[in-house]
């Protein structure tokens, strides 16, 4: 049996018809056609899959697309803004932070996530705050380089 | 901008597409594509008696049902033995569906192609397959031992057996110097299984239109991937191309090829008319890609009282698993470049590779280094620690003096061509080292150590790369080169070598890899070489099509050849700003027309004037438009080398260890780009920590990967890796005309090694034993009470 549901992905209402099982890994990507969601383990372990539900980072490759109906989706598709990518999109471009780019969608919305709630983390902090997701490429050094990066810039920009 | 791009940090040009979501990973194509999937076996080792696909045919959705009796004969062989060798006597590849026999637990024996991926495992669950359960053959010993066989026609299980032997100069071999040396010691080495582990796993599409076949593959080697596909469906090469899209790191395993998915996918999507797609899970990497790494050395080595290595004879088991498709490469690896930078008296190696029901061991980064490095380093270590000697001393009265390069190691290298080094300064690495460790000011307390590792690594081997690079009329330059990319950062590096060749700006360089419709000759990206081979493939095109450029603007501007220089896109006379040409022009220029298709092309049509009417307008031996093609093909090797050092701290109580500092030394000859090297370097580095204290691959008794997902195989997360700090030397390679050596296995090389130095001098007890655990080193020492 299939659902009707509706999900607000990146502020635009998306319909979608799911068997109950659908995960919203799946949804997004082959539903809706939003790829930037990558999938890395299908276990909740990889962090690949982070998107951000109503703000909070979340698995969603351990997430039914019918229980987020009705709720707020942000992807990496919707981490950029008008004027061009975020300054976390940009902290990790200047700071090489991403070499295969397979993690890097997780990343992106956990550190989003993160400086929302502590816009000057520690280093103990920004380990901490990555320690949910996993890379095989580059060693983390930039990426948490790319996180320090990343609040200096909202700063600077007063976001 | 500059045009002087080599050597410099240019940030990547990949990154805005793969930071917005705008990569294409194999997974993000094909959508509405029919999906595969694979019943694999879940026994290590079974007889398969009976498959019933029948509850099966009622899932809604299904497509189609392949066992290996519905493959043709084409299909159905053994997949290609990828590197014989002639020690290589019982070589053995898998079917691409299991043929009666299963022999490690993984190995596909039914597919299935379904509407979606939800309804092909609905569909595989259904599917009964009776297993008649054989003995497995688990552990590398025990297999050793032969008393039960993984193939029933390999003796032993012995697939292959070689012995290299390099005499001292003044002709002694390797066990009569061991045996004649002042002192001596023996031991035993152990290192266990890891995988390369990418977080995106494997995965092919394939689409076909009743003539063309075009797959789409998470592979290192498209080109290789491609004759392998056109020779197993029978088809003309020209009909089959094969694409790498955006790849989601590789570190080895997908340089093998074809897996039975790369094979099986495009056959079932000519038979059914119908695109098709698999994507790996972590679940099948885990039990049905490949591992590596697991070998048990026994060392014997001779020596004077500085710590000369006099002899040197190591044998090696090599475990490779159920299957040998990548031949014997990782493990011919391991004893060559076990020598590291060192000149040692006399030397003998011997390995024998067994085959067991576990999953099939071909290279991951590093490719059999880290286990012969490890060898040579704990070795040196030991000699220091007999002799009562620092252990970098004992290092340096054996290193390879500057002076003897090329340095002629006396045995046959993984690209059977002589081990010859090319070029490097090991000393002043080892003095870099130290000093950026404080080496020798170390403050030594219990449960605080320090730890050295040094090596060599072969990069860069043949048989050869091309590069293909286009000026097109709007003055663009088109790169593209056969080999693939898993995030190295080639679209930068590439653009970078054919911007500064050039001399234009490199936001006007696009750079292609991996697709055969733009470069169909390629060998693939492993063993650190696309820099090497790419590269200075890509700069002898560029140097082609600049001379030809030079020549075509000289006409036009009435000038010599050699007065003309390329400034930011424009060929003008070198000091003369304002008499010059814009390359777009001399694009336009080298293709004589008869259509002019815009105001530019008007410049080169048939009435336009710029020809001489007394010659063909494309003279002999020239070729219409700016474009050339180059290879580069070495002699043999390049050898970058680094040196690490660690300091460790152990905890008193819970024997965790803790990586206070990480100090890398590296020389990859000159650095195209300084910012991707290191990135190479830290990911590396983060890879060999994994394999020193976390990874490993837990197979019981029964043949059964017990820890086969991310919650038990200990994937390093931030909070488990170092800061690793590095310094630079470049000794450029006299082999190539850009110099380089390559950069991409080198941080995990010695990581297993140097960790290990540094818990042995925390602790006081031989660490010869990795990956180590903490309640292993908890269990270490209640066994060594009196340290």
């Amino acid at each position: 049996m299939e659902h009707e549901i509706t999900l607000v992905v990146n502020g635009v209402a998306r319909r979608a018809r799911v068997p109950a099982r659908r995960l919203l890994s799946d949804c997004l990507r082959h539903d809706l056609g939003l790829t930037g969601t990558h999938v890395g383990c299908e276990h909740g372990v990889c962090g690949c899959c982070t998107v951000l539900l109503d703000g909070e980072p979340v698995r969603s490759c351990l997430t039914f697309a019918v229980t987020v109906d009705g709720r707020e989706i942000t992807t990496v598709e919707g981490l950029a803004g008008p004027d061009g990518m975020s300054p976390v999109q940009r902290a990790f471009a200047e700071c090489h932070a991403l070499q295969c780019g397979f993690c890097t969608p997780g990343f992106l919305c956990t550190v989003t996530a993160l400086l929302r709630e502590n816009p000057a983390p520690t280093d103990r902090e920004v380990l901490e705050g990555i320690s949910g997701n996993l890379c095989r490429c580059t060693g983390y050094q930039n990426i948490a380089r790319a996180v320090h990066r990343a609040a200096e810039l909202l700063a600077e920009e007063g976001r | 901008m500059s045009t002087r791009l080599f050597g410099e940090p240019v940030r990547r040009r990949e990154d805005s597409r793969l930071l917005t979501g705008r990569g294409r990973y194999l997974d993000d194509l094909g959508a509405g594509a029919l999906a595969a999937a694979f019943v694999r076996s879940p026994h290590a080792h079974a007889r398969v008696r009976d498959i019933d696909v029948s509850a099966a045919l009622d899932v809604d959705g299904l497509v189609a049902v392949y066992t290996w009796e519905d493959l043709p004969e084409r299909v159905a062989r053994p997949l290609p033995l990828l590197i014989p060798h002639p020690a290589l006597t019982h070589g053995r590849t898998a079917h691409p569906l299991a043929r009666d026999v299963v022999r490690h637990v993984g190995e596909p024996v039914v597919m299935v192609v379904a509407a979606d991926r939800y309804l092909a495992e609905d569909a595989c669950a259904l599917i009964e397959v009776d297993y008649e359960v054989l003995k497995p053959v688990a552990g590398l010993e025990e297999a050793a031992h032969g008393a039960h066989l993984v193939h029933d026609d390999v003796p032993g299980n012995v697939g292959a057996h070689l012995v290299q032997e390099v005499p001292s100069a003044s002709g002694a071999g390797a066990r009569e110097a061991v045996a004649a040396a002042p002192h001596r010691l023996a031991f035993r080495l152990d290192i266990e299984r890891s995988a390369s582990m990418p977080l995106e796993g494997r995965g092919v599409y394939a689409r076909w239109d009743g003539t063309d076949l075009r797959v789409y593959s998470s592979t290192q080697t498209s080109t290789s991937v491609r004759m392998a596909v056109a020779a197993a469906l029978g088809l003309p090469l020209p009909h089959v191309e094969v694409i790498a899209p955006d790849v989601g790191g590789g570190f080895g395993v997908k340089i093998v090829h074809p897996w039975p998915e790369e094979i099986l996918v495009p056959w079932a999507a000519m038979l059914l008319g119908r695109e098709v797609k698999w994507t790996e899970d972590r679940r099948e990497h885990f039990v049905s890609s490949a591992h590596e790494r697991g070998q048990v050395q026994h060392v014997e080595v001779g020596f004077d009282d500085e710590g000369r290595v006099l002899g040197l004879d190591v044998t090696i088991l090599h475990d490779h698993g159920a299957y040998t498709p990548y031949g014997i490469i990782v493990p011919i690896i391991t004893s060559t470049q076990l020598l590291g930078p060192y000149r040692i008296g006399a030397y003998r190696v011997e390995f024998s590779s067994i085959y067991t029901n576990t999953v099939q061991v071909t290279p991951y980064r590093g490719a059999g280094r880290p286990q012969g490095v490890f060898c040579m380093e704990r070795t040196m270590d030991k000699i220091a620690r007999h002799l009562g000697r620092d252990r970098t001393e004992v290092r340096r009265v054996n290193l390879i003096e500057p002076h003897e390069f090329p340095y002629d190691q006396g045995m046959t290298f993984q690209d059977g061509r002589p081990l010859i080094y090319d070029s490097g300064d090991y000393p002043e690495m080892l003095r870099m080292v130290k000093e950026l460790i404080g080496w020798d000011d170390f403050e030594r307390r219990p449960g605080r150590g320090i730890g050295i590792a040094c090596y060599v690594e072969g990069t860069g081997v043949g048989p050869y790369e091309g590069g293909h690079v286009m000026v097109t009329s709007d003055g663009r330059v088109h790169v593209s080169t056969g080999l693939t990319s898993q995030g190295q950062g080639h679209e930068t590096v590439f653009a970078q070598v054919a911007a500064t060749e050039l001399g234009v700006p490199i936001d006007r360089v696009s750079v292609v890899t991996g697709d055969t419709r733009r470069f169909g000759y390629a060998v693939g990206t492993f063993a650190s070489r696309a820099a090497v081979m790419s590269g200075n493939a890509i700069a002898l095109a560029c140097r082609k099509v600049r001379a030809k450029a030079l020549r075509i603007a000289a006409d036009a501007l009435e000038a010599d050849p050699a007065d003309l220089e390329i400034v930011d896109g424009l060929v003008r006379v070198a000091g003369t700003p304002s008499a010059g040409i814009p390359l777009s022009t001399v694009a336009v220029l080298a293709n004589p027309l008869r259509y002019a298709f815009d105001d530019e092309a008007v410049k080169a049509t048939q009435f336009a004037g710029a020809a001489s009417p007394d010659r063909p307008p494309v003279a002999e031996g020239d070729e219409p438009g700016l474009e050339g093609r180059d290879y580069y093909s070495p002699i043999r090797s390049t050898f970058a080398a680094g040196m690490h050092a660690a300091i460790v701290e152990t905890d008193p109580l819970t024997a965790e260890v803790r990586i206070v500092r990480y100090v890398v030394v590296h020389d990859c000859g000159r650095l195209i780009n300084p910012m991707i090297v290191e990135g190479q370097i830290h990911g590396g580095v983060a890879q060999g920590v994994g394999g020193a204290l976390y990874e490993r691959m837990v197979y019981d008794g029964h043949g059964q990967l017990v820890n086969a997902s991310f919650m038990d195989f200990l994937m390093p997360y931030a909070t488990e890796i170092p800061m690793v700090e590095t310094a630079h030397l470049e000794t450029p390679s006299p082999l190539n005309p850009l110099g380089i050596k390559g950069a991409g296995e080198a941080g995990v090389i010695p990581v297993s090694a140097v960790v290990a130095s540094a818990v042995e001098d925390a602790e006081g007890i031989p660490i010869d034993r990795m990956p180590i655990s903490p309640s292993e080193l908890f269990e270490l020492r209640n066994r060594h009470p009196a340290r």
